[in-house]
């Protein structure tokens, strides 16, 4: 995985002469301390992150925080006050107007909270304005445009006009926009803090899906900790102008930096956050199929580790099926000499490895055994028990006190 | 103590006298420079108002007022200029028609620019605003005092006086509708890679249109009035038989003439208005 965005001791301090703050931020003040010296207010304040080619990172804070500031240095819409930006190894924060423009026009697209179309263009005419700007001719940039509306699922609203639209399809087209300039870097400022929570939770399966279907860099914005959970690779919590810790979404939940980031994430449902992978035990008894030795033996190893199931694997490991003493018994009975296949308990489907843990409760629930977890080659990695996934609750819940409580104590 | 009038006197009369003089004096080729384009401009549209015949120009003020409007303002602007016509004003109308039109252009052409400039600069805004208030305050006919003393006489000057009086509208109302633009539409021309110049002809003028015409409404309406009151000064036009009918106590004329100008009045403000209005009501009336 490539670096392609990779920020370097960025500033940004607003008001005149913002020099004045630096040596008061060397002495140690703190943000409220230098505006009631100098007026001067800091926004971000050293600044270092960067974002492997294509991941979604999320930068998330309270209002206030920096986050917007941030993501609108990395395009210069707010120029930095000291520090670096690289996109691809180029020193943005260095490019003279035009490399600027060229930036803006065909790597680095921006998605709005408020949705930011043109009111008095159509919805083809407010997708392909990047182009427009970038010069491309009327027929090639409608061509494009169409298709990134196609991708959002809008084509056939190509002709209206955005006051004729809900919200929801409203940020479809500024996502169509951002989509049609073909940019290997998507910045998405709260794009979805201004729709409903049902339309809010299918935009981000949109753009899930998107992602899937080309890979971008995703920089995203946002101050919904379930939002940055559910599409975070990565996440940056912002406070105060100052990013105070970078991680996946696991890693924060189990280490969070400071009081600060805890009480955040307090109240999180960690079946929310972690994957069967994450808690997926190997403790069952397997069987190798090309080594099965009939049902009486297979039954009596069940019987000696004194467990209820086996997991039948074949040589190169791959899931196949479940048995259980039940169905073992019954073939002997019935004394089929027939392949392992036939005693195989009915639809058990194996779940893969990265579903997150909340997509799994019913399936858990419901199967009689421990649910089988594969990988993406369909090789057995282990099984979530219904008492494993209660367990990881009630940790979830404990940690959860523990960030309340600190919370409290230090408030 | 008693303040005596009558013993002492400022002798301003004479100093504006001389610096004036002096002023046109020295200053004749930059006078001459801002009367030529007008004095151009006005002879080439009275010239044409006047050949073109009536019934081939009141057909087109049907159409116009028709396209812009309404047909009942259509017809409201034949009836108009026929009754023009029919009163012997004609060729008064032809050239106060002309007056408005020279003056309106350059009003148009000096002062959006100026408008997009102070919409840009708070710098330049505050120092034209004081100016734009000066102007809009100062009573119409007192204009004509220092465009007599430049530029002399006649219907030209009445024209310069009349773009000087009726620009301030176009100018703010240009102003005003730039800046009220929503600055994310902005942020989002800006991070898209528009230059300067493509956000403001791709995105504020577009956005601003409906304002901006608003000014041109107001603009257009004040040249009228200006060009009428401009008949003070020797200029032609409706203003004439106005001016003739009060001065030779002929109440008839002055009546007939005051008449013409209320009706042409209506028929601009009429045409105009629609400019006013948020264009798109095709898309509005598919909703």
């Amino acid at each position: 995985m490539t670096e392609k965005v990779a920020v370097k001791n960025l500033y940004k301090i607003f008001g005149p002469n913002p020099e004045r703050a630096f040596k008061l931020l060397e002495d140690g003040s703190g943000k409220d301390d230098i505006h009631q010296e100098t007026g001067l207010t800091v926004g971000v304040q050293d600044a270092n992150f960067s974002v492997e080619s294509g991941e979604i990172f999320v930068v998330m804070g309270l209002s206030g925080s920096g986050k917007s500031t941030l993501v609108r240095m990395l395009n210069r819409l707010i120029e930095p006050t000291r520090g670096e930006v690289f996109i691809d190894g180029d020193n943005v924060t260095g490019m003279n107007r035009k490399q600027l423009m060229e930036l803006r026009r065909h790597t680095m697209s921006m998605v709005f909270q408020t949705f930011a179309l043109m009111p008095h263009m159509s919805v083809l005419d407010n997708a392909a304005y990047g182009l427009n700007v970038a010069g491309v001719d009327k027929a090639k940039r409608d061509e494009r445009a169409l298709a990134a509306l196609e991708q959002v699922g809008l084509d056939a609203y190509a002709g209206s006009y955005p006051e004729e639209l809900s919200g929801g399809m409203q940020q479809r087209v500024g996502l169509a926009r951002a989509l049609a300039q073909d940019p290997s870097i998507l910045l998405m400022d709260e794009a979805f803090s201004a729709l409903d929570p049902l339309i809010r939770s299918e935009m981000q399966d949109e753009l899930l899906k998107l992602q899937e279907q080309t890979e971008r860099t995703v920089i995203f914005i946002s101050h919904d900790l379930h939002e940055a959970i559910r599409i975070g690779d990565r996440i940056a919590i912002m406070e105060g102008g100052r990013i105070v810790q970078i991680g996946t979404p696991d890693d924060i939940l189990k280490n969070p930096a400071d009081q600060y980031v805890q009480a955040f994430f307090r109240g999180v449902d960690p079946t929310t956050v972690f994957s069967v992978g994450d808690v997926a035990r190997k403790n069952q008894v397997t069987i190798l199929r090309h080594k099965y030795a009939g049902p009486r033996a297979a039954l009596e190893r069940l019987q000696e580790e004194d467990r209820e199931f086996a997991y039948v694997l074949s040589r190169g490991k791959h899931f196949q099926g479940v048995v259980s003493i039940d169905s073992l018994r019954e073939a002997i009975e019935e004394g089929t000499k027939e392949d392992i296949g036939g005693i195989f308990m009915p639809d058990i489907e194996p779940v893969p490895v990265d579903t997150p843990l909340q997509e799994v409760l019913t399936v858990v629930r419901q199967y009689p055994c421990p649910v089988p977890v594969v990988d993406e080659n369909d090789i057995y990695i282990g099984v979530v028990s219904k008492n494993r996934f209660l367990r990881t609750i009630e940790h979830g819940l404990a940690q959860s006190e523990e960030a309340i409580k600190a919370a409290q104590t230090a408030a | 103590m008693i303040l005596d009038f009558d013993k002492h006197k400022i002798p301003l009369e004479k100093i504006i006298e001389q610096a004036v003089n002096w002023l046109v004096a020295n200053y004749r080729p930059q006078f001459q420079a801002i009367k030529w384009p007008v004095e151009k401009t006005l002879n080439g549209i009275d010239g044409l108002l006047q050949i073109v015949p009536p019934i081939v120009i009141i057909a087109a003020i049907f159409l116009i007022a028709w396209r812009m409007a309404s047909w009942k303002v259509g017809i409201f602007g034949v009836a108009t200029f026929l009754l023009i016509g029919f009163l012997g004003f004609w060729e008064d109308a032809m050239t106060t028609l002309a007056m408005v039109i020279s003056a309106v252009i350059f009003c148009v052409v000096v002062g959006i620019p100026m408008g997009v400039i102070a919409a840009r600069s708070d710098r330049f805004a505050s120092f034209i605003r004081p100016i734009m208030d000066a102007m809009q305050t100062t009573p119409a006919f007192v204009y004509l005092v220092p465009v007599v003393m430049l530029f002399s006489i006649g219907t030209v000057a009445g024209v310069i006086a009349t773009i000087v009086f009726s620009m301030p509208p176009i100018i703010r109302l240009t102003n005003l509708g730039i800046r009220q633009v929503p600055s994310d539409v902005l942020e989002a021309a800006e991070a898209f890679g528009s230059t300067t110049n493509q956000i403001l002809l791709k995105v504020q003028f577009p956005l601003a249109m409906p304002t901006i015409m608003a000014g041109l409404n107001q603009t257009i309406m004040l040249s009228l009035s200006m060009v009428v009151i401009a008949a003070l000064i020797g200029a032609g036009g409706l203003g004439v038989p106005v001016f003739e009918g009060l001065n030779s106590l002929r109440v008839g004329l002055a009546a007939i003439g005051g008449l013409s100008i209320v009706l042409l009045a209506m028929v601009l403000d009429r045409i105009t208005q629609s400019l006013g209005e948020p264009r798109r009501r095709a898309a509005r009336g598919s909703k």
